[in-house]
């Protein structure tokens, strides 16, 4: 176990948390705000991608795809939200599963329809191209720090949005109680339409930082919305503060178990048993968390006073 | 068992549906699939047999999860680890030579009924979506398990060498007997629950539904009714995946994704709520929708997806809430 693998995957965990922090945050917020369970979620990070994607191979210059990318990302979300979601609100969370579930059938075929079954190549930018030296003989590549210092931005740009602005205030007051936002005057469907776009924005962003260095695919939101389900339920529905430290803690968690887990236990087994279990036991670490954060705290780490 | 033809009053606490439509539909159904073999006679025979068999498996495992999603409220989101199990059992014990269906299926059920008492008595902590939520982690924490079991086939999945064998002779290899097996299963499986339903359990199980507060005050703890129930519904599904596994003869981890108890869930709502065999109903049209749409066109998806959504906002109720006022 060398420190210098020990701080490169701690590293890639940190990236892989704050890509899972952009995806989760639009999600707790929808969720807290509107009650609304938006398995669609994971297709919207999928669709940023491959705007991404469409965008720089159109213009040829990843900043330029990715700077038309998101108000695209935008405009999508509204569009899904005008069509269908409003008017799931207020049914129940069941009906709300199976239709967002419909459109994630439709949408991951769709992609595949227009852009094919083949993964999609995005290189990366020139400027962020190859790796810098940031520790005596340890290189990393710039454009993984760049995807952390991004979503870092995005994490400070979201808070003072949230817990300084007005709009932020009646999104928190609206994850408390949203009928009573609406009673005292406030226009909670302008509200949640602000927040899902903004979600879906935000998803969108995920998808098209991460285009470059993950193939684009079809379906490939699926494993992140399950993921992100999984940050937004550690950290407390509704809480972005809560999205953040879980999706740091899920991000390093997942990577480090991955690399380290048999390394570890092979001071308790011997080295067959070890990398046998240990393989076996990396991927589920997450959800051994989960389950047993849900078990002494119900509601999650900070959990939204109602 | 004759629960069906002498109902007691109080199992009519559903909005009352004319006697022709409570179990006309069901009967009608049972019935379909009985003659469905002589009718297939006709055609491509033995297509039509393993995708019917097919469907009836997953009604099977869509109608557990509608006892407890229907009638207990509790939204299992790992629903489909049970197939898993059920599948492995055969599994793991033929890959050691066991081929007895007797010991398969007892090992099966006893697993599946051990690991849903052990996560349902953790997971009954928590509510709402946090309850969607654990039964998801330990749905994948089994699918994850099952990738990592490389003496097992590992992601690729395991092939069996036959089906299991009863009474040490290969009975359920024929298409029409290992049918009519499964046939035998649904009906069991439909009229236990329909039986477990209209009971005394059935009744507080679904008293806590409607107000679990309420339900503590005269006097029951819902809990463990709720717990009774997720394990009888684990139990089944256990059996559901036993089928599974002897009709594809093969394993893997495949059955356990969380999509595929996402589908259960869809199959589950698209027949009808808290009904029993709109589960049926639901299997079937989702199985049988997704075969003919897929003949027209490898994009189907795109037709299914968008249907999924216009049945949600246009037809409350699923199949069955359709085809009558039944959910009002």
């Amino acid at each position: 176990m060398s420190t210098t693998l020990l701080i490169i995957q701690t590293l890639n965990g940190l990236q892989f948390g704050i890509i899972l922090f952009l995806i989760a945050a639009g999600l707790t917020l929808v969720f807290g705000v509107m009650d609304f369970i938006n398995l669609a979620h994971g297709v919207q990070y999928m669709v940023g991608a491959y705007l991404a994607a469409a965008f720089t191979a159109m213009t040829g210059n990843f900043g330029l795809g990715l700077l038309l990318a998101l108000p695209t990302a935008l405009a999508f979300g509204l569009v899904l939200e005008v069509l269908i979601f409003r008017h799931l609100y207020d049914r129940d969370h069941l009906d709300q599963v199976l239709a967002t579930f419909g459109v994630i059938l439709f949408l991951n075929q769709a992609v595949k329809f227009v852009w094919g079954a083949a993964p999609l190549f995005v290189p990366v930018p020139e400027i962020l191209s190859g790796s810098i030296e940031i520790a005596p003989g340890l290189l990393y590549p710039v454009y993984r720090l760049a995807i952390i210092a991004a979503g870092l931005g995005v994490a400070a740009l979201l808070y003072g949005l949230v817990n300084h602005t007005r709009a932020g205030m009646l999104v928190r007051a609206g994850a408390t109680n949203a009928p009573m936002v609406s009673a005292l005057g406030v226009d909670i469907r302008r509200l949640f339409m602000l927040v899902f776009g903004f979600g879906a924005m935000l998803a969108g962003f995920a998808g098209a930082m991460v285009a470059p260095i993950l193939s684009v695919e079809p379906g490939m939101g699926d494993n992140l919305l399950i993921l992100a389900f999984v940050v937004i339920v550690i950290g407390g529905i509704g809480s972005v503060r809560g999205a953040f430290i879980a999706a740091l803690a899920v991000g390093l968690v997942d990577t480090l178990g991955r690399s380290f887990a048999s390394n570890i236990l092979r001071l308790f087994l011997d080295s067959g048993a070890a990398s046998q279990t240990g393989r076996a036991l990396a991927p589920m670490l997450i959800y051994i968390l989960m389950a047993a954060i849900l078990f002494f705290r119900p509601s999650g780490l900070f959990p939204v006073r109602r | 068992m004759n629960e069906i033809a002498t109902p007691s009053p109080a199992a009519l606490d559903v909005p009352r549906a004319p006697a022709l439509r409570r179990y006309g539909v069901p009967v009608l159904v049972f019935a379909a699939f009985a003659l469905a073999p002589i009718a297939a006679a006709q055609g491509a025979e033995g297509y039509i047999l393993s995708l019917l068999t097919r469907v009836m498996i997953f009604a099977i495992a869509a109608m557990s999860l509608d006892l407890i999603l229907g009638y207990g409220a509790l939204v299992s989101f790992g629903h489909a680890a049970f197939l898993g199990i059920g599948a492995y059992a055969v599994g793991i014990l033929a890959s050691h030579g066991i081929e007895s269906a007797l010991v398969q299926l007892l090992a099966a059920l006893g697993a599946s009924a051990l690991f849903a008492l052990v996560t349902g008595a953790i997971s009954m902590r928590t509510k709402g979506v946090y309850f969607i939520m654990i039964t998801l982690a330990f749905g994948q924490m089994l699918y994850f398990l099952a990738t990592s079991l490389s003496a097992y086939g590992g992601d690729d999945g395991l092939t069996l060498p036959s089906r299991s064998l009863l009474f040490g002779a290969n009975l359920l290899k024929g298409d029409h007997a290992f049918y009519y097996a499964v046939l035998g299963c649904l009906l069991g499986c439909y009229l236990l629950c329909r039986s477990v339903v209209a009971s005394r359990f059935g009744r507080v199980l679904r008293g806590a539904k409607e107000n679990a507060v309420r339900m503590q005050a005269i006097g029951f703890a819902p809990y463990r009714f709720q717990l009774g129930a997720y394990v009888l519904a684990g139990t089944l599904c256990g059996l559901a995946g036993f089928l599974l596994a002897n009709q594809t003869e093969f394993v893997s981890p495949a059955y356990m994704t969380w999509q595929r108890s996402g589908e259960l869930i869809v199959v589950v709502v698209l027949g009808g709520l808290a009904s029993l065999h709109g589960a049926i109903i639901g299997a079937a049209a989702f199985l049988l929708l997704e075969e003919v749409l897929s003949g027209y066109t490898e994009h189907w998806k795109m037709i299914f997806g968008p249907l999924l959504v216009l049945v949600v906002l246009y037809a409350r109720g699923g199949i069955l809430g359709m085809m009558g006022g039944r959910h009002g």
